[in-house]
């Protein structure tokens, strides 16, 4: 349904004023951080690779799938990641779900992320409705050819059971089930 | 002049007789609704489309207290309808003169705003959201709606009701019960317009469900609209079901090429591959319904089994070969096979040609020589012209409300015309099949060999050259010196011509595989003329050249087509 023209408000950019115009108070601003820097007695260089660096847990890394209690991949195949990213990079097949899943009619058959394509923005963990997709901080992902940086479903599962088995990215799964009656209380 | 009044703006509704929904789209207002549907009769059920209705009299306007069902309330001269969008009415026009007392009560739209609100609420209140995983989600009139009119938060505290899915009620159709909002469209649609009544409704209030009844599943040629009737997620179509998310898919208007009926159809593709049709509403054509041959018969499109480019015959053994190679090999063949003998030369163009492709291969083969002879390919008849809706036994009742013909092609009218006006009369293709016939160029794009063989005659004497232009194997391109591909309806821009000789122009909704030249193009072609081909020149030209196509010369088109005064056959 396309919004209706009565609904978008039209935000005019502000004005710069004649300091704004000038430039050279930002300007100042931005070297009195380079000179605090080099008074600061806090720089410290990383020794890379030998000490590896500890990434914040909001890092975005590699993406993972996430399993379900029972081990099956959780996602639902809603296409809502496919949708949101702006690299297309992932592709999805949906089909309906085996016949012994009972809480859910749909799965992805296969689910294929191009590493190379996607700019590890997020949107797609922002978008999954059931948490199944993340992106983890494994920061150093490398291939000797392009066919080996496109991940299927089985890499995928392999990089969640990876990072919760290592600890670096533990289970962080709000969001519950997506079946017939999915507004049961997360958790 | 009758005039209703649409949040005070003045519309005249002439004799029609109109509900309110209807009278307020003339003055386009939009009222929402889900279980009114023009074809079906009325039940009020779903409560959306409630409005402020009132009575202009001699000056003095009489609103009545409370709102009402639109679909169910006819309009008359001077009624006047408030709608919940009353605030975003023409603020320029006169207000009428509501009463104080009415007034005080709310302003006007604001117990219909507030109605609208409600209804969704009670909608929402037993609807699952599992709109990620509803094929329905982003065509789904419950999520447009409640996004427009309804609130954004359920006060909803206690367990939802969760019935059983239903797969088992049709082999082409599931039903997600709990998403059911109980509109019944798809229960009368069953009872009144194929007649079959496989649907119905058990259980009460809120423990409602649609069902069938045991060991009788819901098995129609129609039953697929139901699907297309749903405006909630609760009937899939099992062929669509997961195979795409709605927004990816590209829709277009097309013609349904499976029987003569020739229905307007919506094409939805994506990445030039045919994913689902379904009906578009074309009262000159079908109405707004559509049959399941025409709607699940679209694979054959995506088939692999089709001709992907041309194959010559050297030899003995077929060889691919390439279009620039091909052509010129094809005009040299046909060329000298007229000069050696025009008699025994036939141009067979078949009934699921469009007619400009019949128009342009006829110009062709009748350019080189006039004794050329022009046949009309098999014409596929299955059976009888089936009318609907059925009683009980099966049997068709009047009044007729949708048919599907026995003649399983889109356009065997338009050819015929075309090759009425090139020789006067039109053969049959069992006369030329019998005959010794030393070149036959066989235009045909059928969509399965059966259309072919079940109707081309037991004793077909092959021909010396044969040039076979068609979608599959079949007992013709078996025969063949060169095989071309064709290209399917959904592949190529043109005009069929129905049963009732309403001619339709639709234009191409995916591209043909990467080397498949369109039938237009390769008559183009052969004609000698340069460059690429466009449907709508070539159908300024016929409209020209033939008066009885003289209908389609406007440069703009009627969206519903264009009606031609057949002489008797």
């Amino acid at each position: 349904m396309p919004i209706p023209e009565t609904d978008v408000q039209w935000v005019e950019t502000a004005r710069l004023g004649f300091w704004e115009q000038l430039y050279i108070p930002s300007m100042l601003a931005g070297l009195k951080t380079t000179i605090g820097h080099i008074f600061s007695p806090q720089v410290k260089t990383e020794q890379y690779p030998e000490q590896e660096p500890k990434m914040p847990a909001n890092y975005r890394g590699v993406h993972r799938l996430n399993r379900d209690h029972n081990d099956r991949v959780k996602c639902v195949a809603c296409y809502m990641c496919a949708t949101a990213c702006p690299a297309h990079c992932i592709d999805i097949v949906a089909a309906p779900a085996p016949a012994d899943w009972k809480d859910r009619e749909k799965y992805p058959e296969t689910f294929v992320i191009d590493e190379l394509r996607c700019i590890y923005c997020g949107m797609c963990e922002e978008a999954c409705p059931v948490d199944a997709i993340e992106l983890t901080t494994l920061y150093d992902l490398t291939g000797l050819s392009r066919e080996e940086m496109i991940f299927d479903k089985e890499k995928l599962l392999s990089v969640f059971d990876q990072t919760t088995k290592a600890g670096t990215d533990p289970v962080r799964t709000r969001a519950g089930r997506l079946g017939a009656a999915s507004d049961t209380a997360p958790g | 002049m009758p005039t209703v009044y649409v949040n005070d703006k003045p519309v005249e509704i002439g004799t029609k007789k109109l509900n309110c929904i209807q009278a307020a789209e003339l003055a386009g207002v939009f009222v929402p609704s889900y279980c009114w549907h023009e074809a079906l009769t009325v039940v009020a059920s779903c409560r959306m489309c409630l409005v402020e209705v009132g009575d202009l009299k001699d000056g003095k306007l009489a609103m009545q207290p409370r709102v009402l069902p639109g679909c169910q309330t006819p309009v008359k001269d001077g009624t006047v309808i408030v709608t919940g969008e009353y605030d975003k009415r023409d603020a320029s026009l006169p207000a009428l003169p509501y009463d104080p007392g009415y007034v005080k009560g709310g302003a006007p739209g604001v117990r219909a705003k507030k109605s609208q609100a409600d209804t969704l609420e009670g909608l929402l209140i037993n609807h699952p959201l599992d709109c990620p995983v509803c094929d329905k989600a982003g065509e789904c009139k419950l999520q447009d709606f409640s996004f427009k009119y309804g609130r954004s938060e359920s006060r909803m505290v206690d367990v939802k009701n969760t019935p059983a899915n239903k797969p088992q009620l049709s082999s082409k159709i599931t039903l997600f019960t709990d998403r059911c909002i109980m509109c019944t469209r798809c229960v009368r649609f069953t009872r009144e317009i194929s007649g079959t009544a496989e649907l119905m409704v058990h259980g009460r209030g809120h423990h409602e469900e649609i069902d069938t009844f045991p060991g009788k599943p819901l098995e129609n040629k129609l039953a697929g609209n139901v699907v297309d009737l749903c405006p909630v997620g609760a009937l899939g179509s099992k062929d669509f079901l997961y195979k795409q998310r709605v927004w990816y898919l590209k829709e277009s208007d097309g013609v349904c090429s499976r029987c003569s009926t020739g229905c307007s159809i919506h094409v939805d593709s994506n990445k030039d591959i045919v994913y689902r049709l379904r009906a578009r509403t074309n009262p000159e054509a079908q109405g707004f319904f559509m049959c399941d041959e025409g709607r699940y018969g679209y694979h054959f499109a995506n088939s692999t089994e089709r001709f992907l480019r041309p194959v010559a015959k050297v030899d003995g053994a077929l060889k691919p070969a390439a279009w620039n190679v091909i052509t010129p090999q094809l005009k040299q063949a046909f060329a000298k096979a007229v000069s050696d003998n025009a008699k025994l030369v036939v141009g067979v163009l078949s009934p699921f040609l469009t007619v400009e492709e019949a128009f342009l291969f006829a110009t062709y083969f009748k350019g080189l020589s006039a004794d050329v002879r022009l046949a009309i390919g098999p014409v596929p008849v299955v059976g009888q012209d089936d009318k609907y809706p059925k009683d009980v036994k099966g049997n068709a009742v009047e009044p007729t409300k949708f048919v599907i013909h026995a003649e399983k092609c889109p356009n065997r009218r338009g050819v015929e015309a075309v090759l009425k006006h090139f020789q006067g009369s039109v053969i049959s293709f069992d006369k030329v099949a019998k005959d010794s016939v030393s070149a036959m160029w066989f235009a045909g794009g059928y969509p399965d060999k059966v259309a072919v063989e079940a109707n081309m005659g037991m004793d077909w004497k092959t021909p010396g050259l044969l040039i076979a232009q068609d979608l599959f194997a079949s007992t013709v391109t078996a025969a063949a010196t060169f095989i071309l591909p064709a290209t399917t309806s959904f592949e190529k821009d043109g005009t069929f011509v129905n049963h009732a000789g309403l001619a339709q122009t639709f234009a191409r909704s995916v591209k043909p595989p990467t080397e498949i030249r369109t039938e237009l193009q390769l008559a183009f072609d052969m004609l000698g003329r340069r460059g690429l081909v466009q449907a709508a020149a070539i159908r300024a030209e016929l409209a020209k050249a033939i008066p009885f196509f003289a209908g389609l010369g406007a440069t703009k088109l009627a969206a519903n087509g264009v009606r031609f005064e057949l002489p008797t056959v």
